[in-house]
């Protein structure tokens, strides 16, 4: 079945995130999570959580609500801290990240001030940011309401936003949290095929997502954690070709009851 | 009944109010998005300390701020006593503390909301607080707002040091009670009119504003 169009232009090449940073792979991985483990008011929200995330493609976290998904992409992203455990970068790793949260948080301001204030973070020089704006509104397909106030856009539209911004500076490994939870199916696929074209300009990608299709469809490998634990990790056809933990296979299966 | 020495006591009470308020605001909203933003030794302390001195009764700003500028004082010196700037600082010391408490408050919230997000940029403290500051703007303004209500209708502090100075430091508190002592009932109450009709106009352009705030956060 041929995809639908996708929605919104794909990066130029030339400015596509992390094509200056595309170089020979030495190391095996971009980072390594060992013995990760969180805990919070007395519960142990995370543990044991140790992996290698491969310097490129894209590696959907799965897992059922409450898992700890979104924790473990803030441990990655350096917003919060292991109580034990700890992550370790490729030493080539600039340490850019672009983050997209399973919760769109906008500024109070226009769709365009968001962008303009992520670039102004970034450095980017004002002669830049306008031309830069105007490939990133094109690209998450919102050049019709540049000008609306961020925080009344649709919950798709929101998100489609939050994913520009992430991609201001360019990112080597980018974070993110159900960014098509409520994008429609054209959205989706436009979403989809621009993160493939960003993950082969050498973006690493890490995707947390419920849609079993869309890991199956975008995903090189997937992990799947359940309980803060990890139970299953492999290439996405291995895992949904069959699921060697118990867990991972009721989810897939939709009976898993947490 | 608006004659010229109506409107000159009005000027200059605008006058000092509204720079007192400016320089509260210049002072006020940074400290309070520090002590929203920062983690430093000392921050819940100068929080307190902020929080106790938006209840400074303005009589005893008005007298330490007296013994700084008399003659034999430290500042003397300056020869600011019984001068509009005397009365721009006191009105600035009792407005500081409530344009810093409410930035603190309204920055706190704002910052528990964007603090990840900022985090995940790589925003530096400083890129964070005029982030904040600019989202907080409309909220920030009302609390300027209510500093210039206070500052307009403050009279302990001003009294002390202005002295109530014909043409030169009277305003329209110190002229109200002075009137109303002698006897002049009708300037007191054209004066005590005005601050009562800018009293009103200021608490309507708050309303405003907060309804406007409330659609926004709503939006
Ligand atoms: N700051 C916190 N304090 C206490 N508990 C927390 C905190 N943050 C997360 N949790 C708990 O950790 C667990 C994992 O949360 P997380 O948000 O990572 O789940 P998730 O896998 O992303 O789920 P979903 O698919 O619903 O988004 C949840 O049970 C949540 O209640
Ligand atoms: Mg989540």
């Amino acid at each position: 079945m041929p995809d639908p169009a996708p929605r919104g232009n794909i990066l130029p090449l030339d400015t596509a995130p992390g094509h200056n940073r595309r170089r020979a792979e030495t190391a095996a991985w971009l980072l390594m999570a060992e013995e990760l483990r969180y805990e919070r008011g007395g519960r142990c929200l995370l543990d044991g959580i140790s992996f290698a995330l491969s310097p490129s493609g894209i590696t959907a976290l799965l897992g059922p609500n409450g898992a700890g998904k979104s924790l473990l992409l803030r441990l990655l992203g350096g917003l919060i801290r292991p109580d034990s455990g700890r992550i370790r970068f490729d030493p080539a790793f600039d340490g850019s990240t672009g983050m997209v949260f399973q919760k769109p948080v906008l500024l109070r301001r226009s769709v365009r001030a968001n962008l303009d204030h992520a670039l102004r973070i970034a450095r980017i020089p004002r002669r830049q940011r306008t031309g830069r704006i105007a490939e990133l509104l094109v690209m998450a397909d919102l050049t019709h309401c540049a000008e609306s106030p961020a925080r009344a856009l649709s919950g798709g539209e929101q998100q489609r936003l939050t994913m520009a911004r992430a991609l201001v500076n360019k990112p080597r490994l980018l974070l993110l949290d159900e960014p098509t939870a409520s994008l429609d199916p054209a959205a989706t696929a436009g979403f989809e095929a621009l993160t493939r074209e960003i993950a082969r300009m050498g973006t690493k990608i890490m995707l947390v997502t419920h849609d079993l299709h869309q890991a199956r469809r975008i995903a090189d490998d997937v992990i799947f954690i359940h309980k803060g634990r990890i139970h299953e990790q492999g290439p996405t056809t291995a895992f949904f070709a069959a699921p060697r933990s118990p867990e991972a296979r009721a989810y897939c299966a939709g009976t898993l009851i947490t | 009944m608006l004659d010229g020495q109506i409107i000159e006591i009005v000027a200059l009470s605008l006058r000092v109010s509204v720079f007192a308020v400016i320089l509260a605001a210049l002072i006020g909203v940074p400290l309070g998005a520090l002590l929203a933003v920062g983690r430093f030794p000392g921050r819940n302390l100068a929080t307190m300390t902020i929080n106790a001195l938006m209840g400074l009764p303005p009589v005893v700003v008005g007298l330490g701020l007296y013994l700084l500028l008399s003659r034999s004082g430290p500042l003397g010196i300056l020869q600011l006593l019984y001068t509009p700037t005397a009365m721009i600082i006191a009105q600035m010391i009792l407005v500081t503390p409530i344009i810093a408490s409410f930035s603190q408050q309204v920055l706190s919230d704002l910052h528990a909301e964007y603090d990840e997000m900022l985090r995940a940029m790589k925003a530096t403290r400083l890129q964070v607080m005029g982030t904040l500051i600019r989202d907080a703007r409309h909220a920030l303004v009302t609390a300027f707002l209510a500093g210039l209500g206070r500052a307009l209708s403050e009279i302990g502090a001003v009294m002390i040091v202005g002295g109530n100075i014909n043409h030169a430091t009277r305003v329209m508190t110190t002229a109200i009670a002075l009137e109303t002592s002698k006897g002049n009932l009708r300037l007191a109450v054209s004066l005590g009119l005005i601050l009562l009709g800018l009293a009103f106009v200021i608490n309507i352009a708050l309303v405003v504003l907060r309804t406007r705030l409330e659609r926004q956060a709503h939006a």
